[in-house]
């Protein structure tokens, strides 16, 4: 495959990305108003995700039920190809912003819940026993100790829902949810340029609420926690089918 | 009487009124159009996911072991992978178009760069999860580090490996509906198809819910062969 | 009949028996690059081939490392370490690792292996064929006390004390003439560690390996050695002898600190009661003759009649009283046989027996459970005086051999 990038077609793309930069340069007013609205598609989609899935993975990792349900929703939903469900949403309910919607809170829900239940699930049993012995509430227990030390793994969701949300919702203008792939898909009337150039800011556009979020996690991480943050990072991704519980099995023992 | 508001009939031989009036699901439309167009895209569709996820691999598992040697590097292969994990589907298969033009070779260079994040944090995991005291022990009886990473280390991970083959297999099958973009193959064409013919259903729902399903098999598949891989899991604890 | 078996299975082991080999530490030290003083320092010792140099001291003593140096897990900084007069710094470490028994606390049996699989790891690098593998399996089972159906399980659907035997068994396996074990009954529970140590000192008598055996328990040491080293902070070893010698002559003030104030009760720990001179146990059959049977009782130190089957082994008691009063020895309304011991407890075992049981004289049971003797807390207590009798010479381990 590395033989097919030769020389001559890269001079080709350096002049097709100038190309690209270009586009960018002449149509910032464009790029903005359409990154504005696809980040108000993802933004809203996100947000309602996580209105339903941080109380409910909440209760559901505080009280150790339902981690059936919880961890294989996002087994089973991973499968559902997003123009896939785009497709579907055209189908069901035509054009327009709510079956693009609809499609990204289906996106961003699966993971959100799981990684909220998984990183409550989880949070160290003794600690939770020591918070009750000091007569904490059931409240006080899930807002001021589950929650602060299950946030980096559910900051980590955020971020693999904001990943799908965001390259999604790139494809879901073809359903007619507006945003930058409103140029990508229209190449007849942007020209090979404004497509590249919709491509790069789009990329961007990740990268920056990727930044953003890591961000936003540093700061909202409980500094004791902050030591092993890198390692939280690591196996956020692997919160993946039965990743958790398999590598649980395999099991190491403290010496 | 062909006027049916809003959609432009598919012109695909004789129709039948469900057709005509773009009904939710058409299923003689669909049996009539499994062997031309639904068999051949679920063929190309696993070919394209099969190589994918097989290149993937390699480089997958070859950085994880560099990683798990040398932990520094493993941050700067995390580095990478996430960079590339992130960049939109759609924005990475236009952005390699330059280069290697609208061909299955462009789709595949986007298709397994997105394998290599989830299959990489899997394998690092599930290597780095070997118990300190087995590989004590292992050190112990004289097996060397060639032996200790074939017969111990590698399938003690089996697991976690297993894990990540499936999100990345699951992950470019739907990948895959957005590479008939750059590559007209797979499942994704009857759907480009469908919208550009005034969003038929038909052809919309049987093409996305034939990939989940494709996905859903492919799964279970690799499921049943971790359970044949792994039969010291089977077992009932003491 | 298991008893038949597993003694034939033992003499058919000592005719093919590896020679133990002979250790030597000479002047080992280890330093880590950046510590600020030694690991190990200047540490010189001779195990003799078969038998059981146990290193014991506080954490951060160094135990583990010096272990750790035989089969180059390190390696050493200074010094030389010899098997059988080879150094062992001449040897490639993965072959030297082969022809030496490992076992660690943590047992790292592999999970995804069979039982039967851990216990081949080794033979299987060694490339014996697959007859022999199954063979020595096969052995090593029964060597260990595990059903044979075992073979087929995984290393999780055993218990912590089964699967201890299993890494025993796994570092016999290619029957290597050193073993080197790091606290290997130290993660399981009290009971089943009594229980295994047995085990492991009857298994020790049969297949008289060099072994030697990292603690930081004073009591396995001094249950468990034929040699014990003593270490202390900063890798010195402090005093290297035999329990005997430890116990009642402690080099320093350290190691009488670190064996503790109780030394003396410990010293009953090396003695068995079968050690002892055991005062004849009053028995007779039912029906016997009750006069001739009176004398003895009131000659005994027990004051009591222990009524026996035909084999010797106790049915009940009858108090001389009651004795006096028949004619032959009766069978009904016996006191119950009540407290006895085995001849293999030690003499602090016995004394404790003796002690909860109001001082009354121990009778004593011998393996096949037939009264073998008394003993009284006299004698028990006399056993503490390091002068009263002497200390044993060789620490007793009822093996005939050793005497011999």
């Amino acid at each position: 495959m590395t033989g097919v990038l030769s020389v001559p077609l890269l001079l080709a793309s350096a002049n097709d990305f100038s190309g690209a930069f270009k586009f960018i340069g002449n149509n910032p007013h464009l790029l903005l108003t359409l990154s504005g609205q696809q980040m108000v598609l993802s933004g809203a989609a996100i947000g309602a995700a996580m209105l339903f899935g941080v109380p409910l993975g909440l209760v559901l990792g505080h009280l150790h039920k339902g981690s059936f349900v919880a961890i294989n929703l996002s087994n089973v939903l991973r499968a559902v190809p997003s123009l896939g469900l785009l497709a579907i949403m055209l189908a069901l309910i035509s054009f327009g912003f709510l079956p693009a919607f609809i499609a990204m809170f289906v996106l961003a829900f699966p993971p959100i819940l799981t990684n909220v239940y998984v990183a409550v699930d989880g949070v160290d049993p003794q600690t939770v026993d020591s918070a009750r012995g000091m007569g904490m509430s059931p409240f006080g227990v899930a807002s001021r100790v589950e929650l602060p030390l299950a946030l980096p793994l559910i900051f980590a969701g955020l971020r693999t829902a904001a990943v799908f949300v965001i390259a999604s919702a790139t494809i879901a203008s073809v359903v007619g949810g507006n945003g930058l792939g409103n140029i990508i898909f229209n190449q007849p009337s942007y020209g090979l340029a404004g497509v590249l150039g919709a491509a790069i800011t789009v990329t961007i556009l990740s990268l920056l609420v990727q930044g953003v979020l890591l961000v936003a996690q540093r700061y909202l991480t409980p500094r004791g926690l902050r030591v092993t943050r890198a390692r939280g990072e690591a196996t956020a991704l692997s919160v993946a089918p039965g990743g958790a519980e398999n590598l649980l099995a395999a099991g190491t023992e403290p010496a | 009487m062909l006027a049916v508001p809003g959609a432009v009939l598919p012109n695909f031989g004789q129709t039948s009124s469900c057709v005509r009036n773009n009904g939710l699901f058409c299923w003689s439309w669909f049996s009539q159009h499994w062997s031309d167009t639904f068999g051949p895209a679920i063929g190309q569709h696993l070919v394209l996911t099969v190589i994918a996820v097989a290149i993937g691999f390699v480089i997958a598992m070859a950085a994880s072991l560099v990683a798990y040697r040398l932990p520094w590097a493993g941050a700067g292969f995390n580095v990478v992978f996430t960079l590339v994990f992130t960049i939109p589907s759609i924005a990475l298969f236009e952005l390699l178009v330059p280069a290697t033009g609208l061909t299955r070779t462009t789709a595949e260079i986007a298709l397994t760069s997105y394998t290599l994040l989830v299959m990489f944090a899997n394998f690092v995991t599930g290597l780095r999860g070997v118990s300190a005291d087995v590989l004590e022990a292992a050190e112990g009886m004289g097996l060397t580090r060639g032996q200790r990473l074939r017969r111990v280390e590698l399938p003690l991970a089996i697991p976690a490996i297993v894990a990540g083959i499936r999100v990345a297999t699951v992950t470019v099958i739907g990948l895959v509906v957005v590479a008939a973009y750059v590559d007209n193959e797979g499942l994704g064409v009857p759907i480009l198809q469908a919208i550009q013919n005034s969003s038929f259903k038909t052809e919309l729902i049987a093409a996305a819910v034939l990939a989940v399903l494709l996905a859903w098999a492919v799964d279970a598949l690799l499921v049943g062969s971790q359970w044949l891989l792994t039969p010291w899991l089977r077992s009932r604890r003491a | 009949m298991s008893a038949d078996r597993s003694t034939a299975a033992v003499a058919a082991r000592r005719d093919e028996r590896t020679p133990a080999a002979t250790l030597e530490f000479d002047g080992v030290s280890k330093r880590y690059p950046g510590a600020s003083g030694p690991a190990l320092d200047n540490v010189s010792f001779t195990v003799p081939a078969g038998e059981v140099c146990v290193l014991v001291g506080p954490s951060g003593c160094g135990k583990t490392t010096a272990m750790r140096l035989v089969n180059r897990m390190i390696d050493l900084s200074d010094g030389d370490i010899r098997l059988d007069g080879d150094s062992v710094i001449s040897r490639d470490p993965t072959t030297l690792r082969r022809e030496i028994g490992y076992v660690i606390q943590q047992i790292g049996l592999f999970p995804h292996f069979t039982i039967a699989d851990n216990i081949a790891t080794v033979p299987k690098l060694l490339g014996w064929d697959k007859k022999r593998i199954q063979a020595r399996v096969a052995e090593l089972l029964e060597v260990v006390s595990l059903p044979p159906e075992m073979a087929k399980r995984y290393p999780r659907q055993l218990s912590g004390g089964q699967q201890q035997r299993v890494g025993v068994a796994r570092a016999l396996a290619a029957d290597p003439p050193l073993m080197l074990m790091d606290e290997p009954f130290g993660a399981i529970d009290p009971i089943t560690r009594d229980r295994l140590q047995d085990e492991f000192l009857r298994l020790q008598r049969e297949i008289r390996k060099t072994i030697v055996f990292v603690t930081h328990d004073i009591d396995e040491a001094i249950k468990m050695g034929d040699k014990i080293a003593i270490m202390r902070e900063g890798g010195h070893l402090v005093q290297f002898d035999s329990p005997a010698e430890i116990l009642t002559r402690p080099a320093d003030e350290f190691v009488a600190r670190f064996v503790g104030i109780d030394r003396a009760l410990k010293r009953l720990t090396l003695r068995r009661l079968h050690d002892l001179e055991m005062a004849p146990v009053p028995a007779a059959q039912v029906g016997d003759d009750a006069g001739p049977v009176y004398e003895r009782v009131a000659a005994s130190p027990l004051d009591e009649l222990i009524v026996v089957d035909g084999e010797g082994k106790p049915l009940g008691r009858v108090g001389a009283d009651r004795l006096q009063a028949e004619s032959r020895v009766p069978d009904s309304r016996l006191d119950p046989v009540g407290v006895t011991a085995p001849e293999t407890w030690t003499l602090r075992d016995g004394l404790a027996m003796v002690m909860t049981d109001g001082n009354r004289p121990l009778l004593v049971l011998d393996e096949a459970g037939r009264a073998a003797g008394v003993v009284t807390v006299e004698q028990l207590s006399g056993a503490l005086r390091p002068n009263g009798s002497p200390a044993p010479t060789v620490p007793e381990r009822g093996d005939p051999e050793v005497s011999a």
